[in-house]
């Protein structure tokens, strides 16, 4: 956490580029505990990237990102920022917890082992304590019935939702949901979005959302951004920017998916 | 002189212990040189996919060396002329550790294309719950590269196991050379070069026979 505020994460003027193509802007951000943040923006906007960043799965070009009170990409030796090693960023990224669009699920496992492997093993819970609590998760996703089948066997709907309980598993502070629906069948994604507002409401973590599902976004929403070419271009409370978008550019981009 | 039969059947019958000792010589060759060449390859697919240049570039260099130079030269390398720097090692063993190096060549590519076939997204997850490097490749990679990797590498198995032939050339007694011991010693060739034929037939065919059924039940690597 900041000193002063009670920011989980921030991000000071971080950049990032695949060679010409910009997808972070001098990006600066604050995420306070327990935020519902929802990130919107065209495709190729650079939402994803913002995700990405803080997951390590995608290096800054520059600037900082500080969780919980430590920078991520940077340790300080001797008062000094040098470059993070591996065992710095497995330090500062246990704090975070990512589901992805296409699940990744661990295909050789089944679902209670999904979800107890990374407890066991990178948190060194017993194999007992593991299983009881992911048991309750994967009953919270309405998946009780699916303990021992493995993913080839699951909906796009249910592997999703085991990708939720795995990743909650860890306890993060901060969760990171990339289109987590796009995915799905048009059928599936409500057992998905239900899971995603209990969460909204009931477990303490912030949530950087990233979605194409407006209604979803107003309804869960602490704060909206609507984000695009690798700036954000305009953030407010949900009502505020749906009903009365201020910059032209949103306007444009909700009228668009609003059309259909 | 004696008109001696286009075979022999009684001489096959009396030389076949001898060969079927040779046999074993070549099964076992082939069995710890197999074990060799699959933990060398394993190293040899690790490292050269390493970011470091200083481990990846040598590795690589050595890698297809092996891979472009025959056996035989290898062979003769260890033998004859490794000796000669104080680095003595009996016949059998050089040879075991030559052809399983040799074939490492072969298994590091089986290994690496098996790693390869792993979606990138199994790497993000793993690095998302935030596994060691270590729990990540013996947790989440190799379980899932390794099935599929197991015809092609039981097809190098048969390879070597034929191959093994070779070490008759640095005086290994396996069952080639078993066979051309005795073809020289009684002035006979037809007899123990057929059954020796015959008896890697034996055993490679129905191998390969069990490795298509592995490949039915796995896919192929490649």
């Amino acid at each position: 956490m900041d000193a002063q505020t009670n920011n989980i994460v921030r991000f000071e003027n971080v950049s990032k580029a695949f060679g010409d193509l910009v997808v972070l802007d001098d990006l600066n951000l604050s995420v306070a505990q327990n935020e519902n943040i929802v990130i919107i923006g065209p495709s190729g906007s650079g939402k994803t990237t913002i995700l990405r960043t803080l997951m390590t799965l995608e290096k800054p070009d520059s600037g900082k990102i500080i969780v919980n009170g430590q920078y991520l990409w940077h340790r300080e030796v001797n008062g000094e920022l040098r470059p993070a090693n591996e065992r710095h960023l497995r330090k500062v990224r246990g704090d975070i917890g990512m589901v992805f669009q296409h699940f990744y699920l661990f295909p050789h496992m089944n679902v209670l082992r999904n979800v107890t492997e990374a407890p066991i093993h990178v948190l060194g819970q017993s194999r007992k304590a593991a299983e009881e609590s992911a048991r309750q998760l994967l009953d919270m996703v309405g998946l009780s019935t699916k303990l021992d089948a493995f993913p080839s066997q699951l909906s796009g709907g249910q592997k999703q939702r085991v990708a939720i309980a795995r990743a909650l598993a860890m306890r993060p502070k901060v969760m990171l949901f990339d289109e987590v629906t796009s995915a799905l069948d048009p059928e599936l994604v409500g057992e998905v979005l239900s899971v995603m507002r209990q969460l909204a409401t009931e477990f303490d973590m912030a949530m950087l959302i990233v979605t194409h599902e407006m209604g979803f976004a107003r309804e869960v929403g602490d704060r909206v951004l609507f984000f695009d070419k690798g700036r954000i271009i305009e953030s407010g409370k949900p009502n505020d920017l749906f009903d009365n978008p201020q910059r032209e550019r949103t306007q444009q981009f909700l009228s668009a998916i609003l059309q259909h | 002189m004696e008109q001696s039969a286009l075979f022999d059947w009684n001489f096959a019958l009396e030389i076949l212990p001898q060969l079927l000792e040779g046999l074993w010589v070549t099964i076992q060759a082939t069995f710890f040189g197999f074990i060799i060449s699959m933990a060398i390859g394993l190293f040899f697919a690790l490292a050269r996919r390493s970011e470091n240049l200083l481990i990846s570039a040598p590795i690589g260099a050595i890698v297809e060396f092996i891979k472009s130079t025959p056996l035989l030269v290898q062979l003769f390398i260890f033998f004859y002329i490794l000796p000669r720097y104080g680095f003595r090692v009996p016949a059998f063993q050089l040879g075991v550790f030559a052809i399983g190096l040799h074939f490492s060549t072969y298994t590091s590519e089986v290994y690496r294309a098996g790693i390869n076939a792993v979606p990138r997204g199994q790497w993000e997850a793993a690095r998302a719950l935030n596994f060691t490097a270590f729990q990540k490749w013996t947790r989440i990679i190799l379980p899932q590269a390794l099935p599929p990797m197991i015809p092609a590498l039981g097809n190098y198995l048969i390879a070597m196991f034929k191959e093994t032939a070779q070490l008759s050339a640095i005086t290994v007694v396996e069952l080639m050379l078993s066979a051309r011991i005795i073809g020289t010693s009684e002035f006979r060739f037809v007899e123990p070069i057929t059954l020796a034929g015959i008896l890697y037939f034996a055993v490679s065919y129905p191998s390969s026979l069990f490795i298509q059924q592995l490949e039915n039940r796995f896919g192929r690597a490649n």
